[in-house]
């Protein structure tokens, strides 16, 4: 039960730099998501809170206490690993307990406390068997019951679900989300997944190339992504983006691919003429008499929706999801709703808000 | 597996096992039928006369107290030997698999004794403890402590214990560092983050994952200890001072070559074929068996 405060978190691999500057707070009893590609590094970030690297400068907080010169031993922290990483010499209930031995609990009390944890994570059954009698699934839950069975100030989670198959990932998915609200523990959870992202956290922090490109509940990012990155990343399919330019003094976007559209929520700050990137979700695009001709390359039915991929009359590439089943080839004639536009900037890909007034 | 090859005549599949039967039988049947079958008869010293004796080799041996004395000699040697060259072999190996920069060249160089043969090894040690030119040897007498391993039996045995785990500890050095380079990094993380130190790591997670390892060495070990020790032994005190150093290898080859008792020692020999077939169906049985994590 705790906070945490990154500032100014840096790294560096020899000349490779691969955090440039993470400032995040963590509420007491927040799940934070951090979420991104590989190699955007959301594991070493993950990995210098938890104290098995250290930071090449800035500070890590837990509970206001500092403890970025501390070893992991000392910050009172648990973490899952991907691939669990459980003791394989020992059995399930001497894995759980080996944290509490070490600070020198009575026998009984570990024994208790084994019993009572594996209950929770349902594998009371399971306490005398070794690791290598166990399937992904109850591995994992032993990794898990490893670590909340310590009641750690936090919890660390690195991609624990991606070794699962789809069906178990799910479940496992919504258990420690339900486990963590109940225990009310302060969790960082990596995941390159967005649908784990997405459902997992209180809030996600998108990384990018060593930057918090956003940090923001899930529904604020999917609405509001902070920049083009963020929204490509986060939604699937992908968030379409076409290109465009300021006009009629920053009311309205001209497209190249044609339409002008004028913004449902405000003009834009910018000279006209300025480049600007348009994002439009699959989802939000209609069909419409008087649309766009957009030439059909690809159709995926995915029995309730259809996801269509194809190009506009100036070449730009545009995919539209709809719902039921949609034409296979041809053209479809296509409008882009003002109210589901989102506006960024070309250069730099920012996300361009109404001017105040 | 269930990957069998057909040979269409039953001629072939014998002509190819020959050359390895006949080496086995040339090198290994014939003369150890042979030792086996000494084992039982008497020759005077000048090999005219042959008598069968049954079992009075063996019970010679073991009436006799200078040969309980080799046993003993050959316990404390081997296990002087195991012991040193497996806790050096480890500790090195600990520290390499630490070592980041540099670690293939202190890897090699850590291997290079193994490829040392047994009587060079010795020279370098003679050269070490010799008293009177050896480097350790006379600074050990110039600070007023008499040492002389050619007069001191305990010192001898030092003195072979350490060559000998010397040559072995590369062998060693080998497998505890492929052995510590299979444990999942990860494990040792989840015990760092559960609160055990660096010692504790060491003890509760690493020394454990490492037991097929490591009890597979200590059988090779023994074995090595008890037969591959006798250029060593050979070069630095030929078993003296006063049989203070005489192994049972040792010993079967001085009895036979030596002093031409052919009779005890084929006996012997018999011994120590008996014990290496032990401590393989050990090594076997166990290891096999063994968990492999």
């Amino acid at each position: 039960m705790a906070t945490l405060d990154l500032m100014d978190v840096r790294k560096s691999f020899g000349p490779t730099q691969v955090l440039h500057g993470v400032d995040l707070h963590v509420a007491d009893g927040e799940m934070i998501v951090i979420v991104g590609a590989s190699g955007c590094g959301k594991s070493t970030l993950l990995r210098i809170v938890a104290g098995l690297e250290t930071a090449t400068s800035g500070h890590v907080r837990i509970e206001g206490r500092e403890v970025t010169g501390l070893e992991p031993a000392d910050r009172d922290i648990a973490m899952v690993f991907q691939n669990y990483a459980l003791y394989p010499h020992m059995t399930v209930a001497q894995n759980m307990g080996y944290g509490l031995k070490i600070r020198g609990l009575p026998r009984d009390e570990i024994a208790r406390r084994v019993a009572a944890t594996a209950e929770l994570i349902g594998i009371g059954p399971l306490l005398d068997r070794r690791p290598r009698q166990l399937s992904g699934g109850q591995r994992q839950r032993v990794a898990m019951g490893r670590a909340i069975i310590r009641e750690p100030k936090l919890f660390l989670f690195d991609e624990p679900l991606s070794n699962l198959d789809a069906k178990l990932r799910v479940q496992m998915r919504a258990e420690i989300r339900r486990l963590q609200k109940r225990l009310g523990v302060t969790s960082l959870f990596v995941t390159h997944d967005q649908v784990e992202a997405m459902t997992l956290g209180d809030r996600l922090v998108v990384m990018h190339q060593g930057h918090a490109a956003q940090v923001a509940t899930p529904m604020e990012i999917f609405e509001r992504p902070a920049d083009t990155y963020v929204a490509g990343f986060i939604g699937s399919p992908s968030m379409n983006f076409l290109a465009g330019r300021l006009a009629e003094a920053g009311q309205a976007v001209a497209l190249e691919a044609g339409p002008v559209i004028r913004f449902a929520d405000g003009p834009r700050p910018g000279p006209d003429g300025m480049p600007l990137t348009i994002g439009v979700r699959p989802e939000h695009i209609r069909l419409d008499a008087a649309g766009l001709a957009l030439a059909l390359e690809l159709a995926e039915p995915l029995g309730s929706e259809t996801v269509l991929h194809g190009r506009l009359p100036n070449g730009e590439a545009l995919v539209v999801k709809l719902t039921g089943p949609g034409p296979r080839d041809g053209t479809l004639p296509v409008a882009l709703p003002a109210e589901a536009l989102h506006v960024f900037a070309a250069d730099g890909g920012r996300r361009l808000d109404p001017a105040c007034d | 597996m269930d990957r069998k090859v057909v040979f269409n005549q039953k001629l072939l599949p014998y002509l190819l096992l020959l050359p390895q039967m006949a080496i086995t039988l040339v090198f290994f049947f014939w003369p150890a039928g042979q030792a086996v079958w000494f084992a039982f008869l008497r020759q005077d010293a000048f090999g005219i006369r042959t008598t069968f004796v049954g079992f009075e080799n063996f019970t010679d041996l073991f009436a006799d107290p200078l040969y309980l004395d080799t046993i003993r000699n050959t316990a404390v040697f081997s296990t002087g030997v195991t012991i040193l060259a497996l806790a050096v072999a480890l500790l090195l190996a600990v520290l390499a698999d630490r070592q980041i920069r540099g670690a293939t060249g202190y890897r090699t160089l850590l291997i290079w004794p193994y490829a040392i043969a047994p009587a060079i090894a010795a020279v370098l040690w003679i050269f070490l403890f010799h008293p009177s030119i050896g480097l350790i040897g006379r600074a050990l007498n110039d600070a007023g402590l008499p040492f002389d391993y050619k007069l001191n039996g305990n010192q001898a045995m030092l003195v072979v214990i350490l060559a000998s785990a010397w040559k072995q500890v590369s062998y060693n050095f080998i497998f505890f560092l492929a052995g510590l380079q299979s444990i999942p990094k990860a494990v040792l993380e989840a015990a760092a983050i559960d609160g055990a130190r660096a010692t504790r790591r060491f003890w509760t997670i690493i020394f454990p994952l490492l037991s097929p390892t490591t009890f597979f060495l200590l059988v090779v070990n023994l074995v090595y200890a008890f037969f591959d020790t006798f250029g060593v032994i050979d070069a630095l005190t030929k078993g003296g001072p006063a049989k203070a150093t005489e192994t049972l290898i040792y010993r079967a080859y001085v009895d036979g070559r030596v002093n031409l008792d052919l009779g005890s020692s084929s006996a012997q020999s018999v011994v120590l074929m008996i014990v290496v077939i032990l401590l393989t169906a050990i090594q076997f049985r166990y290891v096999e068996r063994r968990v492999h994590y």
